[in-house]
């Protein structure tokens, strides 16, 4: 049964009172970073220290707010919770598990893609490039941004089942194995890296800075967490839907036995 | 003794409930034919009974090991033949039983021992031996499929239409080689749609429809 | 434990004797991976100094190409006939038959790697500087790479769509092979300085996680 038409039927049924209200909590706390990343702050302007030009990021800073904390969750809180989970249903082999696991990493996936399109629209008025092939973080969240959609369509295309749930498993762990070295090695292949020297500890932290940027990680880990929440009881849906007609095919299926025998007879 | 022994056994593939609670005991010896349409769940009972696809509900023992727990006993003891051949089309008939009779952990010499009298018992040709699977017939496959299963020595074989695709002389000959593994010891239990196939090796023949026991007859 | 080593070998020799009798990976993918050196000579103008700089990359993008059809093609020799349940139910360990395809995979990769270094020096003009390291830039590489794919292959096993979901699931995850193996190459191959040795190590510990996880993993697969 394809997911809309179980969204139909239990409609508004993914949320309960206290998701409605983290839903809640998270639109207001997205309101207030969007008016502190966009109003609040000042833009990044310096001096240069020998010529007196004005250098830095400007208004594109004011981007960061969300791709900083966006960074953090999509490469590296969403595929570890995947992982995790996905361990857990290897050792439990309980349908909690994998259901948590696929609703962390689709989660994730759309964070990674959101963050690789921010960082790509900030680098390009900063680094004067949409996209820097040396940099570190970059290239790991986008070879990730893949391992994450290959696992998403080997779920859309895998049997239903424990085969399914068995093999994503698999996929999500060599995911997070892998990680640690797609960075060492990037990390290697190009010694020079833009983002630690050009961006956090060269820019201005001051008290709002840093309070923007502390909101804006708190904010999105609720938004990820009401996202996952939601994802999760989706998944929870369908697969309770599938073992509800369970018990009616079993009827079925052994009325076929009393038909077929009328039938010869 | 009982080879084989269900209680209320049920399969889902996917949730599909393949097999809807099923009662069956085998004795030593026996030869059961399972009858039925397409899609009652004669190649699921054979599977669950090989050990290959879990119980979901229910219980069952098969060669006195538990379904549940002791799949991989079952599978070592018990023989299997699908849909397909399970043969390797590239490698001659002779290396195809050698490699199935080494797998099942026999030494090279023991290994090669069987295979000359697996050969022999199910009446391959000579030349047909150094010729590759790819370029036998029909009949000349199933019974290179049997020989590599035969090697093992199983108590227990189970066969999943193991008539269908042959002419006259392949289906008397997988006859004969039934009325042999009976005489040897074993038990068999054949699935079948089209049961005068199999009346000349006078079976217990058991109906199944809508995935369970739907009824049966001694003959 | 012998009857492990037993095992592995028997799966091994039979993926690689029915590689001799078939001559899936000589008459079909070597040439191919020819032809892709000749195409990547095409496509940068066939000047033999880029040509040569670039040689390392293109030399391992080629085989990452090549190891994709020799996977699919272990995979379909226990699909074809479904002898992989014949192997289950004569109570092989999974782990025996991970190690076993991957071995015979390996062998067809170091194949693979010698007749694709004859392409790179005879069309590219490339030349080996230092042997050492090319030779186990090259044997590390190639462990990696079968482990890998070996894995891979069975978790797209028996899906209709296999073919396609192999190369997205399995190339994103050996990029660290690409870069690491391009960069000792590069090295083994003179055309830049690089630390060969350290990538070499970096491809070492690739190469035994892939196999520890994937004969750990493959029980969970064959267990179907």
């Amino acid at each position: 049964m394809s997911t809309r038409k179980i969204f139909k039927r239990n409609q508004g049924a993914t949320s309960s009172p206290k998701s409605r209200l983290l839903g809640l909590a998270t639109l207001f706390g997205l309101v207030t970073l969007f008016v502190f990343a966009f109003f609040l702050t000042d833009p990044d302007v310096r001096l240069h220290p020998t010529t007196g030009e004005e250098i830095g990021q400007f208004d594109a800073v004011r981007l960061l707010y969300l791709h900083v904390p966006m960074a953090i969750i999509g490469p590296y809180v969403a595929p570890l919770v995947g992982a995790v989970a996905s361990v857990g249903y290897l050792i439990k082999r309980t349908q909690w598990w994998d259901v948590t696991a696929h609703a962390a990493i689709e989660v994730g996936a759309i964070f990674c893609g959101l963050v690789l399109l921010t960082g790509s629209i900030w680098g390009r008025p900063v680094w004067n490039t949409w996209w820097e092939w040396g940099d570190v973080r970059l290239m790991t969240t986008l070879i990730l941004f893949l391992m994450l959609l290959g696992y998403l369509a080997l779920r859309r295309v895998a049997p239903d089942g424990q085969k399914q749930a068995r093999r994503s498993a698999i996929v999500a762990i060599v995911a997070a194995i892998n990680l640690p070295i797609i960075n060492r090695s990037v990390e290697w292949w190009e010694s020079r890296t833009l983002h630690q020297k050009s961006t956090l500890s060269e820019l201005k932290i001051e008290d709002l800075t840093f309070f923007t940027l502390m909101m804006g990680i708190v904010v999105f880990l609720m938004l990820f967490t009401w996202l996952v929440l939601h994802r999760f009881r989706l998944g929870w849906l369908e697969k309770e839907s599938l073992e509800q007609d369970v018990l009616t095919s079993i009827e079925e299926r052994r009325s076929e036995a009393t038909v077929n025998e009328e039938g010869t007879l | 003794m009982e080879v084989i022994q269900l209680h209320e056994a049920m399969v889902f593939l996917g949730r599909f409930p393949a097999l809807a609670g099923v009662n069956l005991a085998v004795h030593t010896g026996e030869i059961i034919a399972l009858q039925g349409a397409n899609g009652a769940g004669k190649t699921t009972l054979l599977k669950l009974c090989a050990g290959l696809i879990p119980l979901d509900k229910g219980s069952g023992k098969v060669l006195g090991h538990d379904l549940d727990s002791e799949q991989k006993s079952i599978r070592r003891s018990v023989a299997m033949l699908g849909h397909t051949s399970g043969l390797y089309e590239d490698l001659t008939v002779d290396e195809n039983i050698l490699f199935w009779a080494q797998a099942a952990g026999l030494d090279r010499a023991a290994a090669y021992d069987r295979r000359d009298d697996a050969i022999q018992r199910m009446g391959i040709e000579e030349r047909l031996r150094r010729l590759p699977v790819s370029r036998l017939s029909a009949g000349q496959k199933r019974r290179t499929s049997l020989a590599s299963l035969a090697v093992r020595r199983p108590q227990l074989w189970l066969l999943d239409e193991p008539h269908s695709g042959l002419d006259q002389e392949g289906r008397e000959s997988v006859d004969l080689f039934i009325k042999e593994a009976v005489k040897a010891g074993a038990t068999v239990m054949i699935a079948s749609h089209e049961l005068d196939r199999i009346n000349s090796l006078s079976p217990r023949v058991v109906t199944i429809a809508g995935g369970v026991v739907a009824g049966g007859e001694k003959q | 434990m012998t009857q492990f080593f037993n095992d592995l070998f028997l799966v091994a020799m039979k993926d690689l004797r029915i590689e001799i009798r078939s001559r899936v990976i000589v008459n079909q993918v070597a040439p191919f991976a020819v032809l892709v050196l000749v195409l990547f000579g095409f496509a940068l103008d066939a000047d033999q100094r880029t040509l040569r700089l670039f040689a390392p990359g293109l030399f391992w993008v080629a085989i990452l190409l090549c190891l994709l059809l020799a996977v699919q093609r272990s995979v379909s020799l226990e699909v074809i006939n479904d002898s992989l349940l014949g192997l289950k139910m004569a109570g092989l360990s999974p782990s025996s038959i991970f190690l076993g395809k991957a071995m015979a995979v390996f062998v067809q990769m170091i194949f693979l790697e010698l007749f694709l270094t004859g392409g790179v020096i005879i069309f590219y003009g490339t030349s080996i500087d230092d042997l050492a390291l090319w030779i186990v830039s090259g044997l590390v590489a190639a462990l990696a790479l079968s482990a890998t794919g070996t894995l891979y292959g069975a978790l797209a096993s028996g899906l209709e769509v296999r073919e396609t979901l192999l190369p997205i699931l399995l190339l994103p995850v050996l990029a660290p092979v690409l870069i690491g193996a391009t960069k000792a190459y590069s090295g083994a191959l003179g055309e830049s300085v690089t630390n060969g040795w350290q990538w070499t190590g970096l491809l070492s510990l690739f190469a035994l996680a892939a196999l520890a996880l994937g004969a750990m993993a493959y029980g969970v697969l064959v267990e179907e």
